[in-house]
């Protein structure tokens, strides 16, 4: 192994590097002198925006072609930052008010950072996996950090109950694959998987199965649903964001390394099971999130949905639904993280107001909260010109382009259904009168910086989405 | 403006006017709410004036797409943004800056949110221009579906008792049937991409298409539904009722006057001349559908207690004879399909208008708190008498020229069901007359209607123009039909010419290369 590059590391090193002065100045800083630490937070996220900027169009691979630097692992990687960034941003506030620990909330933030950044350039099992528990485990802690709320520490439990019984799944896949094939580097299985599939061992049609089933349940695909709307609901407003966009796009990205490229051949064979669990899982998420009545957890159903729609975009395969796929998340991400924004404006430590009666008259009573909440309802549902249509045409046409428009009618035909939710949540905002709210965290400045930036991109998603478009397709095909 | 115009193109300014008052309005304060309607007037009026210097400016001797404007907007995968007009989409764009400032004018009554509610209404304008005037279907599609939004809003902030119901009630009716056209968009798309190699979704290259009938009846049926449901053709009328007695007048007045016409204005220039085989094994269909909207609207319009209702179920009836005259597929009849769809809009408008007049007044819309108002609000009467008089295809007024031309249309194309359409004229007049005879003849019984005031200088100049309109379009209709004329043909032309070689492979476009992935 003669390999010294370390050049693909650097991006998730210096995350790392950040967390750790975090911590440390923790120790040191008085009470009063902690918010800094957001700040440093947010200086080691930009540095890293940067580097990968300056890293845009490399392709390398270090640790024995374990870990690779490819756009689309910048890609990822750019995308975790931003949304450790908004997650930040609108947490600034929240932390201190429920006397959340700040030091270690902010770093907890970076170290699932890092998980996400290693498991979007993995080309290892093993890597992956590493990857995915640094992310896990500092997502369980952040979900159960405010100790003062009983939710919260009931969703912190469940959520690291059903989250190492997925680690289970995707641990036995990978054992059993590599019994199957003798290694565990993609670039190895997947050359063995070009041999007839008649040849493969039954087991590792298990290995591959039990793998999807990891999967699924890490990006909540129904029926392995059941842990999200609680997690959802009791995890602290910032932190549902944060699982809602990042672990669930850091999910996808390793999906489509991995089983949409790397192990085409395990997906092809998957098709039709994918198919039906595509078309179950938006459906499912959207029957059920029309019943709720708080917001917060009809978001959760929501992104249930939204796994759906991506799911559609992996059935269509790498040719047609790559692109869609990374440039959905992009959209998913700005408005979802914009949406847990709104909702975490209105709660304060006492009060959750997270039902949609908690919202009645907030359109004309806070004007900038009503607009922003509305554009992210509107895309979500797939009104255009917003990020969240331009994302839902690209992934049916996917759908189309690649024979499989029956899949597009039952994908538009849900959207139709969530029409119905996302506007409940302005009828509430601006057709109903709603009582006078005391305080809350919608006074930080930084909070609304945090919903500026995602009505920014939810718009620019929309309207102008070339460039978008074209980075997505890019990235999707740099990997080798 | 000229210098904006030359920057950005003629109909962009169009599109851009109603935008720049609406934000325009987010930095005036709440409070200055006279500054806010002024402001919102002088923007549909600006925009008013533009689009009559682009009928002056227009060509009425060809049938092309004019003042096309084509700028690339996701260039790999062939979206582009092109708007262009021709002699269909000219009167439907002036007839909606036309009704605009005198739907903000009539919106006077608003106290409440009355930024928000002007902003709305700028957006809606900007949305169902933008739908008149695109050529691209991607961006047709992203007009369409922009229209719903502030159209929600106006009907749910604003609207009556049971708003909500009926805002979430005209999405939903609207989203289902666009939802499935927009998969048949790209559909569409894609076949033109497999059998052309050039990757577009430009509405003139998709008229060159000719696609298997298997395939168009499909498409057909999407972008049909989505039309019908608009118009809305019965049996997809439901909404309709709902909305607009929900609606605030203002709302009404855009709703039927503007935003239906998008229905038959669809099935003219999309559905059918992109899907003419299909379109044509449908025109039966249709034929009857239009005849039994017809009838069944005429005779529900007489069974109503409210008088709004009334004229909801009479625009069913009305869009009837619109669907009739385009399904007949004959230059006559298309004519006079635009055209009643330009008498619609003004009739019906000017119909809403009066209403919310008297409504603003008593606060109750039905026709047995009235009677004998003759003698207490005589302009309002008279002017109401005309209107209807319009509204029913009176000699001298515009709806007779329309109903004509189409009724003449399609007699040579089915005689039967075109007999049975000339009844709906004269249910139309009864159905009218008995309403008018209940409100303002007989005795002034009810006291609260002694104390009416007639019209104010505001609202007779609301009035004024449009019946100047209704007059001038009834006696001298020829200006309107000879701007028509080479684009119906046009149109006509697509729809029946034979096409010996089933694919033009002759584009050759820089969208080549690209795979669209």
């Amino acid at each position: 192994m003669t390999d010294v590059n370390l050049m693909p590391l650097l991006p998730a090193a210096q995350v790392l590097l950040t967390a750790l002065v975090v911590m440390l100045l923790d120790l040191f800083l008085n009470e009063h002198e902690k918010g800094l630490l957001a700040w440093i937070s947010l200086l080691g996220l930009a540095l890293c925006g940067g580097e990968t900027v300056i890293l845009w169009g490399s392709q390398e691979s270090a640790f024995g072609n374990t870990l690779i630097l490819d756009n689309f692992a910048l890609f990822f990687t750019q995308l975790f930052l931003v949304a450790a960034a908004v997650t930040i941003l609108s947490s600034i506030q929240y932390v201190r008010d429920t006397k959340i620990h700040e030091g270690e909330f902010y770093a907890l933030v970076l170290f699932a950072t890092v998980g996400m950044v290693l498991m979007a350039a993995a080309n290892d099992l093993i890597v992956f996996f590493l990857g995915l528990e640094t992310m896990s485990i500092a997502v369980y802690v952040l979900t159960g950090m405010w100790r003062a709320s009983s939710r919260a520490s009931e969703a912190a439990m469940k959520y690291f109950l059903m989250g190492a019984f997925a680690t289970g799944f995707l641990l036995y896949g990978i054992a059993l694959i590599y019994g199957a094939t003798g290694s565990t580097a993609l670039n190895q299985i997947s050359a063995y998987l070009l041999e007839p599939m008649s040849d493969w061992p039954l087991y590792l049609v298990g290995g591959g199965f039990l793998l999807l089933v990891g999967f699924a349940f890490k990006v909540g695909a129904v029926p392995f649903h059941f842990w999200i709307p609680d997690v959802y609901e009791g995890a602290p407003t910032p932190v549902t964001g944060f699982m809602a966009v990042a672990v669930k796009a850091a999910a996808f990205a390793a999906w489509a390394r991995l089983l949409m490229h790397k192990l085409a051949p395990f997906d092809s064979d998957w098709a039709s099971p994918l198919w039906a669990l595509s078309i179950v899982t938006m459906t499912v998420g959207n029957l059920l999130a029309i019943t709720q009545s708080s917001v917060k957890r009809m978001l959760a159903y929501s992104s249930i949905a939204h796994a759906g729609y991506l799911l559609i975009a992996v059935v269509v395969g790498e040719e047609w639904g790559g692109m869609p796929l990374l440039f959905y998340l992009l959209a998913y991400a700005s408005m979802t993280v914009g949406a847990f924004a709104v909702v975490t404006s209105l709660t304060d430590e006492n009060n959750a107001r997270e039902n949609y009666t908690d919202f009645a008259g907030l359109g004309f009573r806070r004007p900038f909260l009503g607009m922003a909440m509305s554009l992210f309802m509107l895309s979500l549902a797939g009104f255009p010109p917003l990020a969240g249509f331009v994302g839902k045409f690209y992934i049916f046409r996917s759908a189309v382009l690649s024979g499989h428009t029956a899949l597009a009618i039952i994908g538009v035909l849900n959207s139709l259904l969530s029409v119905v939710y996302y506007l409940r949540v302005i009828v509430a905002m601006y057709m109903e009168e709603g009582g006078a709210e005391g305080k809350s965290f919608g006074q930080s400045p930084y909070l609304y910086l945090a919903i500026a930036l995602a009505v920014a991109g939810t718009l620019y998603l929309g309207i102008v989405p070339a460039k978008a478009l074209e980075w997505s397709r890019s990235s999707f095909f740099s990997i080798e | 403006m000229i210098m904006l115009a030359l920057a950005v193109g003629d109909l962009s300014l169009l599109l851009a006017i109603p935008v720049i008052g609406a934000l325009a309005l987010a930095l005036i304060p709440k409070r200055y709410t006279q500054a806010l309607f002024s402001l919102a007037l002088l923007a549909s009026i600006g925009d008013f004036l533009w689009s009559l210097n682009i009928f002056n400016r227009f060509d009425g001797s060809t049938g092309e797409m004019q003042l096309v404007e084509r700028v690339p907007w996701m260039p790999s995968f062939g979206i582009e943004y092109i708007v262009g007009i021709d002699g269909i989409s000219l009167f439907l764009v002036i007839l909606t800056t036309f009704l605009m400032p005198l739907a903000i004018l009539a919106s006077w009554s608003v106290r409440e949110k009355v930024k928000e509610y002007l902003f709305f209404m700028l957006l809606l304008e900007t949305g169902m221009l933008g739908a008149f005037v695109a050529l691209d279907l991607f961006l047709f599609y992203v007009f369409w579906e922009v229209m719903l939004v502030p159209m929600y809003f106006l009907i749910g902030v604003w609207g009556g008792a049971r708003r909500i119901y009926a805002a979430l009630k005209f999405v939903l009716y609207t989203m289902a049937g666009s939802l499935l056209m927009l998969v048949a968009i790209i559909y569409l798309a894609t076949r033109h991409a497999q059998l052309t190699q050039v990757l577009t979704f430009d509405l003139l290259k998709f008229y060159n298409l000719h696609l298997p009938f298997n395939e168009q009846f499909w498409l057909f049926l999407a972008f049909a539904l989505s039309f019908a449901i608009k118009v809305p053709v019965f049996p997809f009328h439901t909404w309709l009722p709902d909305a607009h007695v929900e609606a605030p007048t203002a709302g009404s007045v855009i709703l039927a006057g503007i935003l239906l016409k998008l229905g038959t204005y669809g099935f003219l220039r999309f559905a059918i001349p992109l899907f003419p085989d299909a379109a044509l094994a449908a025109a039966p269909v249709f034929i009857a559908l239009a005849v039994i909207g017809i009838i069944y609207g005429a005779a529900v319009a007489m069974m109503q207690a409210d008088i709004k209702k009334l004229v909801a179920y009479s625009s069913v009836s009305h869009l009837g004879f619109v669907m009739l005259g385009l399904f007949a597929l004959n230059m006559q009849s298309v004519q006079g399909a635009i055209y009643q769809m330009l008498n619609h809009g003004l009739s019906t408008g000017a119909l809403f208008l009066l209403v919310g007049m008297i409504y603003d007044r008593r606060h109750t819309r039905l026709i047995e708190d009235f009677g004998g108002l003759w003698k207490q609000i005589p302009v309002f009467s008279s002017l109401l008498l005309v209107v209807m008089f319009s509204s029913i295809g009176l000699p001298g007024l515009n709806g007779f020229v329309g109903e004509f031309l189409i009724l003449l249309g399609a007699f040579n194309v089915t005689p039967r069901w075109t007999a049975a359409a000339a009844t709906g004229v004269i249910l139309g007049a009864i159905y009218m007359l008995w309403m008018f005879r209940r409100v303002i003849f007989g005795p002034l019984t009810n006291p609260e209607n002694q104390k009416l005031q007639d019209l104010n200088g505001r609202e007779i100049l609301i009035l004024a123009p449009i019946l100047a309109l209704i007059v001038f379009m009834g006696v001298y209709p020829l200006p309107f039909l000879d701007r028509m004329k080479p684009s119906v043909d046009l149109t006509l032309k697509k729809i029946f010419a034979v096409q010996a070689s089933p694919v033009t492979t002759n584009h050759n476009d820089a969208g080549d290369k690209n795979d669209g992935r």
